[in-house]
């Protein structure tokens, strides 16, 4: 089983879903963005699970992995920044109040 | 990483056991992470989730990336998360209501796109598949420093450009609101 590569994909699928299901339904924005953390972490799964088990890619899976956690520090440092800047402004940090380009 | 022997009474290989429980219990605080409705025990979630994620690492033969993991999710983006919830929560903000109006198309779609992918991993065969293979740390720094000089540099000015964008976004305002 924990040979298998099969077994290290579907796990970086079903975590890739659950983080689909929370960015699609949670009404929170910081809800939404540790949903998308969990998606990068699932996809950085599925890239260091390739790298053990094909050879010749061990390293670069490795190095890939740690460059998309640099990404993923970037884009959640700018994300949050964001939401703290909205509600700052609108008083509430649920996304479907967010509606000032709707009225 | 090389455990050997089986675990008595179950008659599993101590790695596959080890493989279960970290499964088991990225998934659930998974699950926890978007379904909890207080948000403070979903960040906490979170963290539980990540360091499930570094032991799988581990079990992959990637122990620099279980590091970095370590260090990167659970000390700095974790930290970084429930200070901005701690930052966003108001005393007249709804705790019922946490989901959309949308759940339930969300939770079709999300159980589609698993079951899809799932399929595909299924039905693809990926060539010949070696046993965990090992990476050695001096190996990667070798490789990180010479064929990925070029991502390694564009991703620290990325950071210094997130960093002054961070802050740029999140500094009062002088005689702004609030």
């Amino acid at each position: 089983m924990i040979d298998s590569l099969d077994a290290y994909l579907v796990l970086s699928a079903l975590l890739f879903s659950i983080g689909t299901f929370g960015f699609l339904a949670r009404r929170n924005a910081i809800s939404m963005l540790m949903s998308i953390e969990l998606m990068l972490n699932a996809v950085n799964l599925a890239i260091i699970a390739f790298g053990a088990f094909v050879p010749g890619l061990a390293v670069d899976a490795s190095v890939i992995a740690i460059i998309v956690m640099a990404v993923a520090a970037a884009e959640a440092t700018v994300g949050l920044a964001i939401v703290i800047a909205i509600f700052r402004n609108r008083r509430t940090p649920l996304v479907d109040e967010y509606d000032a380009m709707r009225r | 990483m090389a455990l050997g022997g089986t675990v008595p009474f179950i008659g599993l290989a101590f790695a596959d056991v080890m493989f279960l429980i970290l499964a088991a219990m990225m998934l659930g605080s998974g699950l926890m992470v978007v379904l909890a409705r207080d948000i403070i025990r979903a960040g906490l979630a979170m963290i539980v989730c990540f360091a499930a994620l570094a032991g799988l690492y581990v079990l992959l033969n990637a122990p620099l990336v279980a590091a970095a993991q370590v260090l990167v999710y659970i000390g700095a983006i974790s930290v970084l998360i429930l200070f901005a919830i701690m930052l966003t929560q108001t005393k007249a903000a709804p705790t019922r209501l946490v989901f959309q109006t949308q759940t339930g198309a969300a939770a079709i779609a999300a159980i589609l796109l698993a079951l899809v992918v799932a399929a595909a991993v299924g039905a693809t065969d990926w060539g010949e598949v070696a046993a965990r293979l090992a990476t050695a740390t001096d190996e990667l720094a070798r490789v990180l420093f010479r064929d990925y000089v070029l991502p390694f540099e564009v991703v620290s000015v990325l950071l210094l450009a997130a960093v002054i964008g961070a802050v740029y976004l999140a500094k009062r305002e002088e005689g702004g609101p609030s």
